[in-house]
């Protein structure tokens, strides 16, 4: 009897994300929600710039790469083009939080019915360990090596609780995949996000917030307990927006 | 016989691309071309296309790359700044082998400038405008019938070759009102198998990527680009001769300026000057050949090159004619246009050089 294998919307191009990186986790749960509601043959996934720019190649669904912070407008195009196929992006917080809030935030006010898997490491994972919009008050990394100095630099964008400010946007979530219990609700979150578009209910965002081992200069063990002690904290996980919940509650 | 109407040169843009297939427009308002965005939102929803002003030119040109990887015919509109905004997303299309319109209706720059005619972005069109190695096919429409042929014509070009394609007016054509046959009949639409646009299980998935991190197959990229572009040189440069046949004096000119220029060459020939008008329809492709065939008549006196613009097209005006022959300017800059007589005066002094 096979109790798991390898979801087929995935190629068998091997990942080339580092040891203890969550982008693994999140590609095999994207992958699961597009077998399950058998959208593979309808589904454009749009890759960031960032780790998982390579995304295009483990995705079996058509593929597109963008620019930096760009996926947002590129999914609206295609979905406007296409209503009738699946469309995806996935962001790391640099691309969706930083140089990409502008094509976030309106996609989000206009409702766009696309799908939007955000990772939140907290940290610009490919360029070698920067400052995220999302990096937390006193976070040592490459360009705050003193740690965040919120009095410089500001404070971390929290995305969630921002884009569901918005009257825009359908559904909004955040989870976690640094214990088996997170991931199982993480998976249910993204499925949740893509049944939202395939019965046409508008812009769903799932962040996910996510270890860099590299970067955090951590063990992977270490890097998920800090989700647990710092992100977390920081960042609650929950569902922040579910205009169509709300509606059946009136 | 097909409709004459009575249309301003923004419009006719509009109505021409709906015409050629194009169902899909992003914009974002900018003076002196608001008109297409405008036309585009009331015309759009009744004949089954999408009309959506974007939160940005960037925004605009992503969602024009969303499209164009789709497959489908597609276009953005702006002027002189936005235009700026959108290189990034233009040098994409250009990598990802995109097809797809980008109209300029030019305004004076640079940085805010102004909103007056001019056509002072001949180098960003013509030589890449964003990063990396790549051009587009760059049309220069000199007449409201212009602005609809070319728009239907950047359209096939665009998907032949699988690259955007630009429209390089400038203010004065795009508010000005003249009479227009729009284009008939069905699109040119061809199929694209190469879109990424669902694989619906039946074929291995399509990838819509500018990104290469093989170096030497990136190379590899760039010259087999080129040779797709020698291919555009040697088959599409489009250009209009204007009684060169027997000229001493030969103007390089387009759009508004080759029509001050078509003035000052009726007054010259009034006075026994014999002057000609070469006039690029393609600025890239360059029509180089007839320029350096111009520069090989012995009667040949030189070139005028006539822009709107502190003298950019004179480049390449000195490059096809290997300067074999005098190369002067006259422009103006800014948002003013040169008149028919600053254009007669330097006829006159470059006819009368040797007498």
């Amino acid at each position: 009897m096979i109790v798991f294998q390898k979801p087929h919307a995935l190629t068998d191009k091997e990942f080339h994300y580092c040891p203890g990186c969550t982008h693994g986790i999140i590609h095999r749960l994207v992958a699961e929600a597009l077998d399950k509601l058998e959208i593979e043959g309808t589904a454009i996934g749009i890759a960031p710039v960032g780790c998982a720019v390579m995304a295009y190649d483990y995705f079996a669904c058509d593929m597109f790469e963008a620019a930096h912070g760009r996926a947002p407008a590129v999914a609206t195009g295609i979905k406007r083009a296409n209503p009738d196929r699946i469309v995806f992006t996935y962001q790391g917080d640099g691309d969706l939080a930083s140089i990409g809030m502008a094509e976030t935030v309106h996609a989000a006010t206009r409702n766009e019915n696309i799908t939007i898997i955000f990772v939140n490491n907290a940290i610009y994972g490919m360029t070698g360990g920067q400052m995220a919009p999302t990096s937390l008050p006193g976070q040592v990394t490459q360009t705050s090596p003193y740690g965040r100095d919120v009095n410089l630099v500001g404070y971390p964008i929290r995305v969630c609780e921002m884009l569901a400010t918005l009257d825009g946007p359908e559904y909004i979530e955040r989870v976690a995949v640094n214990s088996v219990a997170n991931v199982r609700k993480a998976g249910k979150a993204i499925e949740k996000a893509f049944r939202n578009q395939v019965e046409g209910k508008g812009f769903s965002l799932i962040e996910i917030v996510s270890a860099c081992p590299t970067n955090w200069g951590m063990t992977p063990q270490k890097a998920l307990q800090w989700i647990d002690e710092k992100m977390i904290p920081y960042y609650p996980l929950g569902v922040y927006k579910d205009r169509s919940a709300a509606k059946e509650a009136k | 016989m097909a409709e004459v109407v009575l249309m301003k040169g923004n419009e006719a843009i509009a109505e021409s691309a709906i015409r050629s297939g194009c169902l899909y427009y992003f914009g974002y308002p900018i003076t002196p071309q608001t008109e297409i965005a405008a036309y585009m939102a009331k015309t759009m929803p009744k004949r089954g296309g999408v009309f959506l002003q974007a939160e940005s030119e960037i925004a605009a040109i992503n969602m024009v790359y969303g499209v164009a990887g789709s497959g489908k015919r597609v276009m953005t509109s702006s002027s002189s700044p936005g235009v700026s905004l959108k290189q990034e997303g233009i040098s994409y299309l250009a990598g990802s082998e995109l097809p797809a319109l980008i109209v300029n209706v030019q305004r004076g720059g640079p940085g805010l400038g102004g909103i007056q005619p001019s056509q002072s972005d001949y180098f960003q069109a013509t030589k890449g405008g964003g990063h990396g190695d790549y051009h587009m096919i760059v049309l220069a429409p000199s007449s409201v019938q212009e602005m609809a042929d070319l728009t239907s014509k950047a359209f096939d070009l665009a998907d032949k070759y699988r690259m955007p394609a630009m429209l390089l007016a400038d203010g004065t054509i795009g508010q000005m009102m003249e009479p227009v046959v729009l284009p008939e009949g069905k699109p040119n639409l061809i199929d694209k198998p190469w879109a990424a646009n669902g694989t619906l299980m039946k074929r291995k998935h399509n990838i819509i990527n500018s990104l290469n991190l093989d170096t030497p197959d990136l190379e590899r990229q760039n010259f087999e680009r080129y040779k797709k572009y020698a291919v555009v040189e040697e088959n599409e440069v489009m250009y209009e001769d204007y009684m060169m046949e027997d000229a001493e004096v030969c103007i390089v000119a387009f759009g508004i300026a080759a029509r001050v220029a078509k003035n000052a060459i009726a007054a010259a020939r009034k006075e026994g000057i014999k002057a000609g008008l070469i006039r690029p329809i393609t600025l890239w492709p360059f029509p180089k050949k007839p320029i350096a065939a111009a520069a090989e008549k012995p009667e040949l006196k030189g070139f005028i090159s006539v822009e709107l613009s502190m003298g950019q097209m004179i480049e390449d005006v000195k490059l096809a004619s290997s300067m074999k022959k005098p190369v002067e300017l006259v422009n103006r800059a800014g948002g003013m246009i040169p008149t028919p007589d600053e254009v007669l005066t330097a006829i006159r002094k470059m006819a009368g050089g040797d007498k």
